[in-house]
Order: C-alpha cells, then structure tokens, then sequence
C-alpha cells in the first residue's frame, strides 16, 4: 500500500475538519455541555447530599402511637415528612409535587398492637402513590416498616393497653383447646412480659419496642482506594460515545455526498487500492474522534475533577472506541444511498445503541430480557472501558477484552464496508 | 495511445455499451458524440477504470489496463462532467491531494501545481479556497486537477458546461495547447461547434454502439449528398441519431 496518497487523503480529511472553525467548536462544546449536564444527574462529584423524598403523613388516628410514628419518620434523612390534611396530601400526590401520603386510619394504633400480641385483624394503612415514581415509594415503604414495628413493639411491651390484651391472652388461653406442653410455654412468654412491664413501670423507665438490629456501613469500593466515584466521568464516557457515532453518521453522510459531488470519479482513477481509499478514511475519522473525545475528558478532568486512573488504558480505550466509530460510519456509507437518507436511519441506529449500551441511564433498569442483548453494543463496551480506566481505578489488564472488542468490531465494519461499498462509479 | 476494442457493460438488462471500438493517437483529440443516454459516459468510465467492462478491452500504449492499482492509470488523466473539487480547500491544496494520488511529491508536486494554474489562468488564486471561485474558475480548476500528473491521454467529460465564453475559448486554448505537446485527447459534448472547433475526428455512438467514426469531412462524405458539403455537424448528427427526444 502506498503510504504518500494514504497520508494525503488523511491530511485532506483533517484539514477539512480544521476549516470550518465554527463547526470544531461546536463539535467539542456540545458533547462537553450535554455531558456536563447528565454528569450532575449521575451523582457528579459522587459526595452530594442525596434528595429527600416528599411524604405527607395524614394522621387520622391521633393515638400516641401514630405521634411517635410520625416524628419517627420526620427524624429520616431520607424522608422530607409533613403533616397534611387528607384532601391536601391527595393533591400533592395528584400534582407530582409528594411521591407518597400515608394515610394514617382512626384506631390504627390499637389494631396494630391488638393483632401483634393476639394475633387479630390485622391494621390498615393506605398509601397514596404517585404511578411515575416507584422507586420513591419503595423507598417510603421500607422506611416505614422500620418504624412502625418499632413504634408497634414498643406499644406491645408496655402501657395499660398492653397489660389489657395480656391479661385477656393469659384467660383465653385456658380455654384455646392448645396442647398442653405449647400453652405452659405460651404461659410462660406472657408472664414474662407481664413482669417485664411490671419492672419498668416501678424503676419509671421508657419500654423499648423491636428495632432493626444491625446498622448498614456503606464503604465505596473502586480499584483504586484513592479514587471516588465521579460522575462527570461516567457521563463524558457516555455522551463522547454518543457524539463519536454522531461524527460517524457526518462521516458516512460526508462520503456520500462527495460520490454526488463526483469526487470518488476523481479518486478512484488515481492507481489506487480501494482499501487505501477506505483506510484513510477510517484513520481520518478515528484521528478526528480521539481528539474530540480527549479534549472531552480534559475538560471534565479539569473542571469536574473526573480522575483518570490508568492513562494508557485510558488512551488504548479512547483509540479503540474512535477506530469503531469512524468504521462503523464507513459501512453506513457503504449500505447509504443519499446523504440525508442515510443521516436519518443512521441517527435511529445510533441512538438505539446509545441507550442500549447505557450511555444515558444504567442498564440495570432495562428489562431482564433487554439487558442480555446490551453485551452486544460496543457502546456498552466502550463506556464499561472508559468507566474502568477513569473512576473505577483497574488496571490496564482490565480493559483488553473491551479494547479488543472495540477493535474487532471496527474490523468487521471495514470488512463490510469493503464488501458492500459502491465502487463502481458511472 | 488509447485503443477501445469491443467494449461492453450492461446494467441488468439495459445495455449501456455494446461493443465499442476506437482509438486515440498521440497529438490527436477525439470527438465523443451522442445523445442522452447514449453509453459515451460508461465508455469513458470504463476506460477511466471507474467501471469494470463485461468484456472487451482498454489499452495504453498496448498494455491492457488491470485492476485498481495498475501502473498505467497514470497515464490517464480525468475531467470528469462534475466539478469535483474540495471546495473546502484552496486551490493548491486540492492540486497537492489529487498530485499526491499519482505519487508526486516535494519539489515535482509543487513545480506540477505551478504549471497547473498558470496554465489555467489560475496562479493568483492558488491560495484562495475554491467555494470562493466562479463556475468557469472551477471548471478550469477541474480542469488543472486532471492534467497535473502529465498524463498521455486526457478524457474531458463535458468540461464546459455552464461556463461562460471566455473560460471556455481559454479551455479551448488549453486542449489545443496539450494536443500540440502530443498528449492524446478523449473529449465528450453535447455542444457541436466545440467538436467542429477542437476534434480531428469524430466518434458518433448511439444506444451503446458506435455509429461512426471519421473526420468531420469524412462524415459529410458518408452522408452524401443529402446532407450537402457545408452541411454543419449538428444536423449531420441529427441524420444518424434521429430527432426523438431521449430521457
């Protein structure tokens, strides 16, 4: 292959790139800008302090019980908690405004204690949700739970109620038809509590009811321990992907257009392989998108402090997703008929693989049967190389089978680009 | 120099050149002539090696063309009917990339530019971005691009279209100028005075097939006397192509 016109047709290539100023500028401030903004919903710099969820708390019941239940959840850090009428908590549903009401019913707090020592009608408590958000009130609801068994317990083991039900329990039992051996040691469990009760009350102290007994110590786990989550990094992967398909859809259109322009006549009478033709494309394309992405990550290295933590792989991973891009845009040209045509379907290929790869929301949120097929989005593999390579801190051994992926795939795009290729020019 | 012997391409099942033989000698400049649609941009096509003929056969200097990369392509150089041009670029630029493709280089490629568009009438603007020129400086540029390398043979796809008098009597003057230095000359229109100015024959095709093959007086003798001995080359034409209209 001669490497004088393969230099030449790249030179040109960049040098077209370079003339219009306005168009490089452009080029590098949106993906930089849409990036910027995704970042920030991705969790930015990964310390913020994380948004409470809205929760009106209608308090129908009044008991001391329902009081210690609300102020319980108002103290959650992961709970905003106000107090509402019934009607005014159903509008702040309706509107968006809270994710959830809990409603709570006139009697809950004696249903609820009755049925957890004598095992009676169980309590209700309603829940007002917003449809759009369920993974607030999943949230809203496991909190809850939580402080309401509390509350419930600490009702059950103590206060006039109690020792009500206790007594009842203890003359029903008698009569209950139990085997003998069970209703001695059920005996037993209420006698105790009766005495417990009995305890607390002469020494004045506060019963305790049931808690949760453990505490969740959350420690962040990235390759490097120097390293934090950031998620600028994420993000830039994300959209640098997105705008390095977007390139390729104008690569592909650009080709396109000097057929209609006659220029491929002019090429393709020079004594040249049609690979080289190709080939120089595709180091243009992969050149022009290294650089776009590069100068993407510096910025957000820069100003959103995204690490970088393996440089090379970092590099390897960078070359490796422009190599797919740009190669991915020569067989968009090579099946293309007319520029705009081709734009149009390729820009709804390029976004169905943007979101299957998870450049803009995490994957975990597709479908189980949609999930399996996102292995197959070199977005995918592009973004998981990207992530290792900045904030998850892994070695550059971590990102060979992505780099390969990446590269193989821009293989078989040249392949096909070279098969299916017009290169008869009438 | 160029020798066409029983070219042939179809597309399917439309026949776009069937069997087409000619030649162009040194010093010589061959008038491509026929109606839309006629195969004379396939047969240049082919002999361009931008299409691949069904059979039949291209020569230079006797040597068969073969394949993309075949030496012998840089014997040709091609204007081709679009203006195709990076307009993007100036005009030196576009003459360094299309120089490059035929291998020159350094001091050559910048000698073969100069020439180029002095040649042209160009060599003012030679920094000046081609979307910045008129049609006719494009169409001399055009021009420029195909005989940069030195080539043997030019094949000039309707190089005038739609420039004005005066670029195109200085394309004239240019084509005359590459046939006194021996170059030989393929040259396609659609506009008779050109060839009945610049042709030293005449190749008339027609649904893929080549109608005749003389000078302009050898044709005016094969009409006879209907067509008379001033009869001009345009009605000579409508005599052997017919006056229905074609797409």
């Amino acid at each position: 292959m001669a490497l004088a016109p393969l230099a030449a047709l790249v030179r040109k290539d960049l040098q077209i790139f370079f003339t219009d100023r306005r168009a490089v500028v452009l080029t590098l401030a949106i993906p930089i800008a849409i990036a910027s903004f995704f970042g920030s919903l991705f969790g930015g710099f990964g310390d913020r302090e994380v948004a409470k969820v809205a929760v009106a708390m209608v308090n129908q019941d009044g008991g001391s019980l329902s009081k210690r239940l609300i102020a319980a959840t108002a103290a959650d850090k992961s709970l905003a908690v106000t107090e509402t009428p019934l009607e005014e908590a159903r509008a702040a549903v309706q509107s968006g405004r809270t994710a959830v009401a809990v409603v709570i019913p006139p009697g809950f707090g004696d249903t609820a204690v009755r049925g957890f020592i004598a095992q009676g009608e169980k309590a209700n408590l309603e829940l007002l949700t917003d449809p759009s958000k369920s993974a607030e009130v999943s949230l809203v609801k496991g909190v809850l739970t939580g402080h309401l068994m509390e509350a419930v317990t600490q009702d059950a083991f103590s206060g006039p109620e109690s020792r009500r039900l206790l007594d009842e329990g203890l003359k029903s039992l008698e009569t209950s038809g139990m085997p003998a051996e069970q209703r001695d040691l059920l005996r037993r469990i209420m006698e105790s509590s009766q005495a417990l009760q009995r305890s607390q009350e002469a020494s004045g102290g506060q019963a305790r009811g049931l808690t949760i007994p453990f505490e969740v110590k959350e420690t962040v786990v990235t390759g490097n321990p120097l390293l934090k989550y950031n998620g600028y990094a994420h993000s830039f992967a994300g959209m640098g992907i997105q705008f390095a398909l977007m390139a390729a859809i104008e690569l592909a259109a650009g080709i396109l257009l000097e057929r209609e322009r006659g220029l491929w006549k002019r090429l393709r009478s020079a004594p040249l392989s049609r690979s080289t033709l190709l080939l120089a494309r595709a180091i243009s394309g992969t050149v022009i998108t290294t650089m776009t992405l590069l100068v993407s990550f510096a910025f957000a290295w820069i100003v959103f402090k995204a690490p970088i933590g393996n440089l090379a792989g970092f590099l390897a991973v960078a070359i490796a997703s422009a190599f797919m891009a740009a190669t991915f845009g020569l067989f968009v040209a090579a099946i293309g008929k007319t520029p705009a045509a081709t734009r149009r379907a390729a820009i709804f290929v390029v976004l169905v693989m943007v979101m299957l790869g998870g450049a803009w929301v995490p994957t975990f949120i597709f479908p189980a049967w949609l999930q399996q097929f996102t292995w197959l989005v070199p977005v995918r593999w592009a973004v998981d190389g990207f992530d290792a390579m900045t904030w998850r801190g892994l070695a550059f051994s971590d990102v060979l089978v992505p780099v390969g992926l990446l590269l193989g795939f821009g293989v078989l795009c040249f392949a096909a680009a070279m098969w299916r290729f017009r290169w008869e020019e009438a | 120099m160029l020798a066409v012997r029983d070219l042939r391409k179809s597309y399917g099942r439309v026949v776009a050149v069937d069997g087409a033989s000619f030649s162009v000698e040194p010093g010589q400049l061959v008038g491509l002539l026929g109606p839309n649609g006629a195969g004379k941009s396939t047969t240049v096509a082919m002999i361009a090696g931008l299409v691949t003929p069904d059979s039949g056969a291209v020569t230079i200097g006797g040597k068969p063309l073969s394949g993309d990369t075949d030496p012998q392509k840089r014997l040709i150089g091609l204007v081709p009917q679009d203006l195709a041009l990076y307009e993007e670029l100036p005009a030196a630029a576009n003459l360094r990339l299309f120089g490059s493709l035929y291998g020159l280089t350094g001091r050559p490629l910048e000698d073969a530019i100069g020439s180029a568009l002095l040649l042209v009438g160009l060599a003012e603007r030679a920094g000046d971005r081609v979307k910045t020129f008129s049609g006719g400086m494009k169409r001399r540029l055009n021009l420029a691009a195909g005989l940069l390398h030195d080539p043997q043979i030019l094949l000039l796809d309707e190089p005038t279209v739609g420039v004005d008098p005066q670029s195109r009597n200085a394309i004239f003057e240019n084509l005359e100028f590459l046939k006194s230095r021996g170059k030989a000359l393929l040259y396609t229109t659609h506009y008779m005075e050109e060839a009945e100015r610049l042709a030293d024959r005449i190749v008339v095709m027609d649904h893929g097939r080549v109608l005749a093959d003389d000078t302009l007086a050898g044709l005016r003798e094969r009409a006879g006397r209907d067509a008379g001995p001033g009869a001009s080359l345009e009605s000579l034409f409508l005599a052997m192509t017919g006056r229905t209209l074609r797409d």
